[in-house]
């Protein structure tokens, strides 16, 4: 049927052939890496050695890299694609997580920031399955990232640093760390936001000791407290300007917001999915018990909630990728897709009854998965702070 | 070494549920996902393996619609230099051996030395459109083929047989050879592939092209023509093994076998 109406400007929610190219490549790598993989890797506790190189081989952790440093130079449109995809199709959190570490946290930075000698230094590198991580949360500041204590104090030259993170993933197999310091303390700072800085930190170092934390998901991933010790860092190991890091920093965390929203609804997606088909053949009474809306209802409405989250993902990356503002976007994005996300699971196993309890199913380790959205990497509560306080222009909360 | 493969863009109909259309010929094409034949897949990677060893160029060409570019253009990001899409309206309702007719009508005047295709269809798994080519184009072929190695101008391939058996047969080149699946194991496609595959150009032909008359392709310049298509109906078999559990056991194995489970 042709339709009538005039189109007045074009929104295009078709992906160019060459996104659908995307999808279909991280889909069949999600197909090799599917659930029964991932259980084993959780269960062992171990890294997917072969995984990561199948990404790597197939060019994703390069996508948001400049063609000039090896990457294909695309944006966080089609690097959420490919994570919701890798997710969504078998890979669970873990089809996020690492692109996050690698691409997000060392990529991403640095190719917004960075200058010439650190782009031809970490990208091609990074391009290539260089690991990184990112080195942000302190025990005495948590969400309140201004006050964060680690100092990195002028000497010479250098800058000798001295300080302690939490939960930095990843610390242990990267090569290279973005650590977030102060250079001034936030009482002697003109603004609260001012007197942070960023170092680029290639690893292993003798200055750095880590110490891994047991968790409750995401066990083919470690996380550690990190305690830093006199660490001297050349000074052209700064990224980007001095003192202005928060402002920087802004241009890792949104995107690492969009990559964890993609999760969100990765999940939920693929929860929905393997419910549905239980729900379809499973009987216990007469009709399979997806025909009762008590099991129905629940998905049917994470599903319009997913595709709604979505799409708010997908403009905060439209934004981002048009270097615009996309704080608000990212920020409601995550609200929206936690939100989303959590009941996808939470009814997916319900769905699966007593079986959504065994591990053999799946759906527990992605309830364990998705239970680090809310908390990471900006609890529920903080982003709906933000919002209060950015979007509606309510006075500050916290 | 100049290789053309031929690829067909074809439905995923394995874990599909089929429905028969309206003409009672076809299937419900709706809501089914098109992707490259997966024999075709093999023959592609080969190809490519073959090339990146010794050189040459690859050449992806298909019988099909607009909607096989994306088939095409996966060939493109796996490593092809060229595509060549061959459509026509009048190439509705060809037969394989019209099919080949088309594909030998445009690869005649180009240069190769071997051509690939997949072993069959997944859709209609005649495994036929690879040997009929090759007597149009009057070159030797061979069937199966799991392994391809080259010596003095020849080419020594692998061909599957029956119950594990494999045949090995010298080739004179220029030659074609059907891929059987497991050959190799076929990359992902890149997205630097991706990027790359997005600026080469998709070569279009159609009937007058290749200089092919409207009677000779379609139905009319067809051998077969479609009466029905059905769902067999289901029959009930059992069957009961007897002997020792070791002799059961590898009856199950033989059975399995032989319907091509495992
Ligand atoms: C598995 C995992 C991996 C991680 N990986 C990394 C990493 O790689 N790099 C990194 O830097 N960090 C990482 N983090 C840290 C993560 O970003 C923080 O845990 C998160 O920001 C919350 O900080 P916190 O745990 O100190 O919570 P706190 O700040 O102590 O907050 C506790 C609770 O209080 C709430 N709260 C606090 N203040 C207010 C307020 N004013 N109003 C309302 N509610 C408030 C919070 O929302 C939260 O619910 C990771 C965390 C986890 C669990
Ligand atoms: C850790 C663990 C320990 C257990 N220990 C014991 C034990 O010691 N002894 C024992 O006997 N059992 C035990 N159980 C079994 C437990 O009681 C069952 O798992 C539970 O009763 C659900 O049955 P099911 O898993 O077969 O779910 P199903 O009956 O398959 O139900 C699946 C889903 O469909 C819903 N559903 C089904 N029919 C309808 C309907 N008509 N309308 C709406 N919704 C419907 C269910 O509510 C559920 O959400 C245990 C289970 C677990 C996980």
């Amino acid at each position: 049927m042709k339709s009538e109406t005039r189109v007045v400007a074009d929104m295009n929610f078709e992906l160019t052939p060459e996104q659908k190219m995307i999808v279909e490549t991280a889909a069949e790598i999600a197909r090799d890496y599917g659930p029964e993989y991932w259980r084993e890797k959780d269960r062992k506790h171990e890294f997917p050695e072969d995984f990561w190189r199948s990404l790597i081989e197939a060019g994703f952790p390069g996508i948001v890299i400049p063609e000039k440093y090896g990457g294909s130079g695309m944006g966080m449109f089609e690097m959420l694609l490919a994570m919701e995809t890798l997710v969504s199709e078998g890979c669970g959190l873990a089809g996020e997580w690492f692109l996050c570490l690698s691409a997000v946290f060392g990529g991403l930075s640095i190719t917004k920031h960075g200058n010439e000698a650190q782009k031809e230094k970490y990208l091609p590198k990074i391009a290539k399955g260089m690991e990184f991580c990112l080195a942000l949360t302190e025990p005495d500041a948590g969400t309140n990232t201004l006050n964060i204590k680690t100092m990195a104090v002028k000497d010479g030259d250098e800058y000798v640093i001295n300080g302690q993170k939490i939960f930095i993933s990843g610390a242990d197999r990267a090569k290279g760390m973005l650590l977030v310091t102060r250079t001034t303390p936030v009482d002697k700072a003109p603004k609260r936001t001012l007197g942070l800085t960023l170092f680029l930190v290639d690893l292993p170092n003798p200055a750095i000791e880590i110490i891994p934390i047991e968790k409750h998901g995401i066990n083919y991933s470690k996380t550690f407290e990190v305690y830093i010790s006199d660490l001297r860092v050349p000074q052209e190991n700064v990224l980007g300007e001095p003192e202005k890091g928060w402002y920087l920093l802004l241009d890792t965390l949104n995107p690492e917001r969009m990559s964890f929203s993609a999760a969100a609804c990765g999940l939920g997606l693929l929860a929905i999915k393997k419910a549905v088909e239980y729900a379809k053949e499973r009987r216990v009474f007469d009709a399979p018990i997806g025909a009762h809306q008590a099991i129905q209802f629940p998905l049917a409405e994470a599903k319009a909630k997913i595709e709604a989250a979505r799409l708010l993902n997908y403009k905060a990356a439209w934004l981002y990728d048009r270097g615009q503002e996309c704080g608000a976007e990212a920020n409601m994005a995550k609200v929206a897709a936690v939100d989303a996300g959590i009941q996808a699971v939470y009814h997916a196993m319900q769905t699966f009854g007593g079986y959504g309890y065994a591990v053999e199913y799946d759906v527990e380790r992605w309830w364990r998965e998705i239970n680090l959205i809310r908390l990471a990497p900006v609890t529920h509560q903080m982003a709906l702070a933000y919002i209060g306080q950015h979007v509606l222009g309510l006075p500050k909360s916290y | 070494m100049d290789i053309i493969v031929c690829v067909k863009h074809v439905p995923e109909t394995a874990e599909a549920e089929l429905k028969i259309d309206a003409t009672g010929k076809g299937i419900e094409k709706s809501g089914l996902v098109f992707d490259i034949n997966e024999w075709d897949d093999y023959a592609l990677e080969e190809a490519v393996r073959i090339k990146e060893k010794f050189g040459g160029t690859v050449t992806a060409i298909t019988v099909g619609s607009e909607d096989s570019d994306s088939t095409l253009r996966k060939c493109l990001a796996r490593g092809a230099d060229k595509a060549i899409r061959l459509t026509d309206p009048k190439f509705a309702g060809s037969d394989a051996y019209a099919t080949a007719k088309i594909l030998y009508n445009a690869i005649k005047n180009m240069r190769f030395d071997i051509i690939l295709t997949g072993a069959q269809a997944g859709d209609d798994g005649s495994a036929v459109v690879g040997p009929v080519l090759a007597e149009f184009l009057k070159i030797p072929h061979a069937t199966m083929v799991k392994k391809i190695e080259f010596a003095d101008g020849k080419a020594i391939v692998n061909r599957e047989l029956e119950g594990g058996l494999e045949e090995r047969l010298e080739v004179k080149l220029p030659a074609l050879f059907t891929i059987q699946t497991g050959i190799n194991e076929p990359r992902y496609v890149s997205i630097m592939g991706i990027r790359k595959a997005m600026q080469k150009e998709i070569k279009v032909m159609g009937l007058a092209d290749i200089g092919l008359g409207e009677n000779e392709v379609g139905e009319a310049g067809s051998w077969l023509t479609i009466e029905r298509l059905y769902v067999p109906p289901v029959e009930k078999q059992a069957e009961f093994l007897t002997g020792s559990p070791d002799e059961i056991a590898s009856k199950i194995v033989e059975i399995l076998k032989s319907k091509g489970l495992i």
